[in-house]
């Protein structure tokens, strides 16, 4: 069996930041909600880093639908991140 | 309903006749465009990046709540994507009703959410300068009127 991942996407200045639009990442076992996946985020890159600094301007989505930090995640999700929105 | 994202222009005139009917009485038409401002450093020209899929489905969710509350008889929404010139066309938002009040405040209605709800953002050109445009407070302020 595969090791559990999970998709993760980066949008506006947080994708700059992160120097992708799309990643894959492992799902280390105890991660049940975003917030416990933020540590293993954070360390991937120092745009990582400056992306994430502020949670209170980050807005998250999982599998397209908006959610929270509090928002339970597992193996094979589509986890987003992105600033407040700014279209019409 | 049609929801469509695209890097096309769009003709709202073709869009209004595409909802009109024997049992339509109105058609409200929202068109947004790029505006230079009035500045001694206006846009140049502005970038719409999106989130494919969640867009399309945010869009659907919003108007299906329009739905629940006015007798709808036909929602548009268009919304462009990419690079657009000061003056282009951005977004229409069209909706049929037998009677004008539920057009005009359905068309409203779905254009604030929008505007806080569907995941697009804007870079603007201003010459060599990209900037992020960031969310505005009042925005938020017209959606949470609705509540």
């Amino acid at each position: 069996m595969s090791n559990p991942t999970i998709t993760i996407r980066y949008f506006a200045w947080m994708r700059e930041h992160t120097g992708t639009g799309t990643e894959t990442l492992a799902l280390p076992a105890d991660v049940t909600t975003v917030e416990e996946l933020l540590p293993t985020i954070l360390q991937q890159s120092r745009g990582h880093a400056t992306a994430l600094a502020d949670m209170m301007a980050v807005r998250v989505a999982v599998n397209r639908l908006y959610g929270d930090l509090n928002s339970p995640i597992q193996a094979g999700d589509e986890l987003a991140f992105f600033p407040p929105v700014t279209g019409g | 309903m049609s929801v469509r994202i695209q890097t096309e222009d769009f003709d709202a005139g073709v869009e209004s006749r595409v909802l009109q009917s024997d049992q339509v009485g109105a058609v409200a038409l929202f068109v947004g465009t790029v505006r230079a401002e009035d500045s001694d450093n206006p846009v140049t020209a502005m970038t719409l990046e999106h989130y494919p899929g969640m867009t399309e489905a945010e869009i659907t969710r919003i108007e299906n709540e329009a739905r629940a509350r006015w007798p709808l008889l036909g929602v548009t929404v268009i919304h462009r994507v990419g690079r657009l010139l000061p003056g282009a066309q951005i977004v229409l938002v069209a909706v049929a009703s037998a009677h004008r009040h539920a057009a005009f405040e359905a068309a409203q209605y779905i254009m604030d959410f929008l505007k806080t709800d569907a995941p697009f953002w804007k870079a603007e050109e201003r010459g060599d300068t990209v900037t992020w445009v960031d969310a505005r407070d009042s925005d938020s302020a017209a959606r949470d009127k609705w509540t």
